[in-house]
């Protein structure tokens, strides 16, 4: 977990299916407007979620370096004080790009609060 | 003096309402701060800190800070655009990373509200991290006036 994940109290775990899930306990370290959740804190769960992923994707490929070229993040409801999960896609893992899609929710994983689409530069050292 | 226009209504403070919300907020967690601002633009910025990073290897900054910066950087621009402050929601907000921040470098965001629509407010920024000619992430954003209920 890198430091902003840390400080902002991620934790990392799997469900049932063995797919990496990210908790975001709420606090008033990411409160926002009152009652509400910042979309910031939910962007950087959601690129936490991405790397996470990612790394995973890349397994045993442990020498390469990922850079955010491009993030962009959907918000679709306000986030109420309570924790937030995430989980994350490799839609695409090419040679030098790859392609991540990370959703957050709260109560229930159908009804997303945001997604994030992260198209990731691969520098293999 | 008679036939000067009046100054313009200050009906919005953006020093003054970064400052109110202060606090207990994830603004507060990043270490947020006014730093400057205009009739329809605002600039926004924190320090460096050492919990902000999202490399340790490279001592990188994660992108969420940028993020939020970024968000309540071009709530302000909007605010100011339209001389009055309502609530607002993020539809969405992106960010291209033209070049990483450097190591122990605090973030600025400027941004400016060019559209406002009765409902849609659309916006467009910038990052630096100490040279503004040199910026490290363009943004582009697109938010809606949420009314009294949210």
């Amino acid at each position: 977990m890198p430091p902003y994940g840390e400080a902002l109290g991620i934790e990392a775990g799997r469900d049932a299916d063995g797919r990496l899930v990210l908790t975001l306990p709420f606090g008033e370290h990411v409160r926002g407007r009152p009652g509400f959740l910042h979309g910031g804190a939910i962007a950087g769960l959601l690129e936490i979620a991405a790397f996470a992923t990612l790394r995973e994707a890349l397994g045993e490929e442990r020498d390469v370096a990922i850079k955010p070229i491009t993030v962009t993040a959907d918000f679709m409801r306000g986030g109420h004080e309570r924790p937030t999960f995430a989980a994350a896609t490799v839609t695409r893992l090419g040679r030098r790009i790859a392609n991540v899609e990370g959703f957050a929710w709260q109560e229930d994983e159908a009804r997303p609060i945001a997604a994030a689409r992260l198209n990731m530069l691969l520098e293999r050292r | 003096m008679s036939g000067d226009a009046a100054p313009p209504p200050q009906s919005f403070d953006p020093a003054a309402f970064i400052e109110r919300l202060g606090g207990r907020t994830h603004n507060a967690f990043i270490g947020m701060r006014h730093v400057a601002h205009g009739a329809d633009w605002a600039e926004l910025a924190f320090d460096h800190d050492p919990k902000l990073v999202g490399d340790p290897a490279s001592g990188i900054l994660a992108s969420g800070p940028i993020i939020s910066l970024m968000d309540m950087t071009s709530g302000l621009s909007i605010w100011l655009a339209s001389a009055r402050y309502e609530p607002i929601v993020t539809i969405d907000l992106r960010l291209d990373y033209l070049r990483p921040a450097r190591p122990g470098r605090g973030v600025h965001a400027r941004a400016q509200c060019y559209r406002l629509t009765r409902s849609v407010a659309f916006v467009r920024g910038q990052a630096h991290d100490g040279e503004p000619e040199r910026p490290i992430a363009h943004a582009a954003g697109t938010f809606m006036f949420s009314g009294p209920a949210g």
